[in-house]
């Protein structure tokens, strides 16, 4: 018998390969996009580099938003006893 | 020279620990279920408890000395670094997820050697497992106790010996009488001081600096690769800072430390509010504490001890009472870093070697004392290890994380996942790991210009996925319909 819960934890593991993916691509593609070259002749956002400020700050409040939204709408609600247990 | 100001909020907090300890004890002593009780706190957890203790036993004296230090010296690329550590707040939490707190309740596992055993069926990786945890984890251990007796040391003005035997017996005590419940407890202490204490100190800083433009000019003006990813001396090349993803980011499913918090929460939504405040967490510190060391370059210029940024850095920065509370900080990484790994070295003895070889009947009274003394006994070999201490604090912890992650990481992720997973698959697969992991880091560290862990992760994969697929016909045991 298959038992249902895993397919939702399967699923959730699967959710949380894909917000890597996306946490590297946008650390990896700010720093080493932005942060190429002299850094005299870096752009300053709040007194930080660009790269170091798109990579590390607002990469971070975007992951978390991210993670956020994806806990309220994608992740399930399962009980963790199997059902002969009295729980 | 003593720092009262420095030593009486350390000492209210230590007052605060040892009441949490009591309070946990008197739990251990009316439970039902002395093992499940003592080692996991019965599996009641909530969301904060859970991301407070995994935060907390995550950040250790790296993260709050040793990495703030590096940071001082390489500049914004080794903050950079440190931020590959976000998806230790999330990742773990939904890769061992709901399927892990399931099945754990389904095996009645209380260690994550439990886990491996009922799932693959075999001594063999209970064996390997549990000597590569004590070995590995007494080493880590050790050089975590080293961290904080120095910064007692450093803080307070007492000698190297008193300090180390002022922090051992603080940590054994509430860990030996409290068990797990006491130590998640202190955690969320510890996780909340080390939090505010790294808010406090970036704004302090950064107010000393006279604001961040002033401080990025200097920094330009001193060297100007102190502002470029690839840190002060060239030496951050985007290949060796990727594969710190793997050690310090995705890897840590690999630490039995971490993954045995994962079975031990007590629902969905623990789990759910856990994955957020943690990751929060462990973004606030890894980016406040790592960005604090750069900072700190123009406002305290020419520290040499790299250790002694941070510590030195507060003194100066913030008034007496605020730069008592921020120094806890470190003390709150490191002790609840300790108590963790105590926990598991202790738990692996008693219930993965002591019940499984040594006596499988042993009655409830038998384990009770059993594990009330090892706990102890492990507390006070450390206490001695320590005494002459080991140089590279941070060498050593990473060799025990890297170490670790190669042996755990995929006996556990595909013990859950893959159905096809076998006990001949794991075994090879930890061996491989680990004896590449040691071979690389003694004969060619970061070579071909990645972290160390990088291969042996990547070879333990390819040998448990040829070895289960190729053994299928002799072993195809799996106790878990997927």
């Amino acid at each position: 018998m298959k038992d249902a819960r895993f397919k939702i934890a399967n699923r959730e593991a699967l959710i949380g390969v894909a917000l890597v993916i996306i946490n590297f691509a946008i650390w990896f593609g700010f720093a080493y996009g932005l942060g190429e070259g002299d850094p005299k002749e870096y752009d300053f956002i709040w007194g930080f580099p660009a790269w170091f400020f798109y990579s590390c700050i607002a990469g971070t409040i975007f992951m978390i938003i991210l993670i956020w939204i994806a806990i309220k709408v994608l992740f399930k609600d399962v009980s963790f006893h199997d059902e002969e247990d009295k729980a | 020279m003593i720092h009262w100001q420095v030593i009486i909020p350390l000492f209210v907090f230590l007052i605060i620990i040892f009441a949490i300890g009591f309070w946990a004890n008197k739990q251990v002593r009316n439970s039902s279920s002395f093992l499940q009780e003592y080692f996991l706190g019965g599996r009641e957890m909530g969301g904060f408890l859970l991301a407070m203790t995994m935060m907390a036993t995550y950040g250790s004296a790296s993260s709050f000395i040793g990495g703030p230090g590096v940071s001082y010296n390489l500049g914004l690329g080794w903050v950079l670094l440190a931020m590959a550590q976000l998806p230790a707040g999330y990742f773990v939490l939904m890769i061992l997820g709901k399927k892990f707190a399931i099945i754990s309740r389904r095996y009645e596992a209380i260690t994550l050697i439990d886990f491996l055993k009922k799932r693959y069926d075999s001594n063999i990786v209970v064996f390997i497992s549990a000597i590569s945890i004590i070995v590995f984890l007494f080493a880590s251990m050790t050089a975590q106790w080293v961290g904080g007796a120095r910064l007692i040391e450093s803080l307070t003005g007492l000698n190297y010996t008193v300090a180390l035997l002022i922090f051992a017996v603080t940590v054994l005590v509430y860990v030996v009488i409290g068990g797990f419940r006491a130590v998640a407890l202190t955690d969320a202490l510890q996780g909340t001081i080390m939090i505010i204490g790294t808010i406090v100190l970036l704004i302090g800083t950064i107010l000393a600096g006279g604001g961040i433009d002033n401080i990025m000019g200097s920094l330009l003006k001193e060297n100007p690769q102190m502002l470029s990813p690839f840190g002060s001396d060239g030496s951050l090349t985007p290949l060796y800072v990727s594969t710190f993803w793997i050690l310090i980011g995705l890897g840590v499913i690999g630490l039995p430390q971490i993954a045995v918090r994962a079975m031990s929460y007590k629902d969905s939504k623990s789990l759910h509010r856990a994955i957020l405040i943690g990751t929060f967490g462990i973004g606030t510190i890894m980016f406040g504490m790592h960005l604090i060391g750069v900072l700190a370059r123009p406002v305290t210029p020419g520290i040499e001890i790299a250790d002694k940024v941070m510590p030195t850095l507060t003194l100066e920065v913030l008034p007496p009472v605020l730069a008592g509370i921020v120094l806890a900080a470190p003390m709150a990484a490191i002790m609840s870093t300790v108590n963790a790994l105590l926990m598991l070295v202790s738990s692996t003895v008693v219930k993965d070697v002591y019940l499984n070889f040594i006596n499988p009947q042993a009655t409830d009274k038998q384990i009770k004392n059993r594990s009330f003394w090892v706990t102890t006994i492990i507390g006070l070999a450390v206490v001695l290890f320590s005494l002459n201490p080991p140089e590279l604090l941070i060498m050593l912890n990473l060799f025990a994380f890297g170490g670790l992650e190669s042996a755990f990481l995929w006996a556990v992720v595909f013990g859950l996942y893959w159905s096809k997973a076998n006990k001949y698959g794991a075994i090879s697969s930890m061996v491989v790991g680990l004896v590449m992991y040691i071979a690389i880091y003694r004969l060619a560290p970061n070579v071909f210009g990645m972290h160390t862990v990088t291969l042996p992760i990547i070879a333990s994969l390819i040998t448990f996925v040829l070895v289960s697929l190729g053994t299928q016909s002799k072993s195809s045991y799996n106790p878990t319909k997927f």
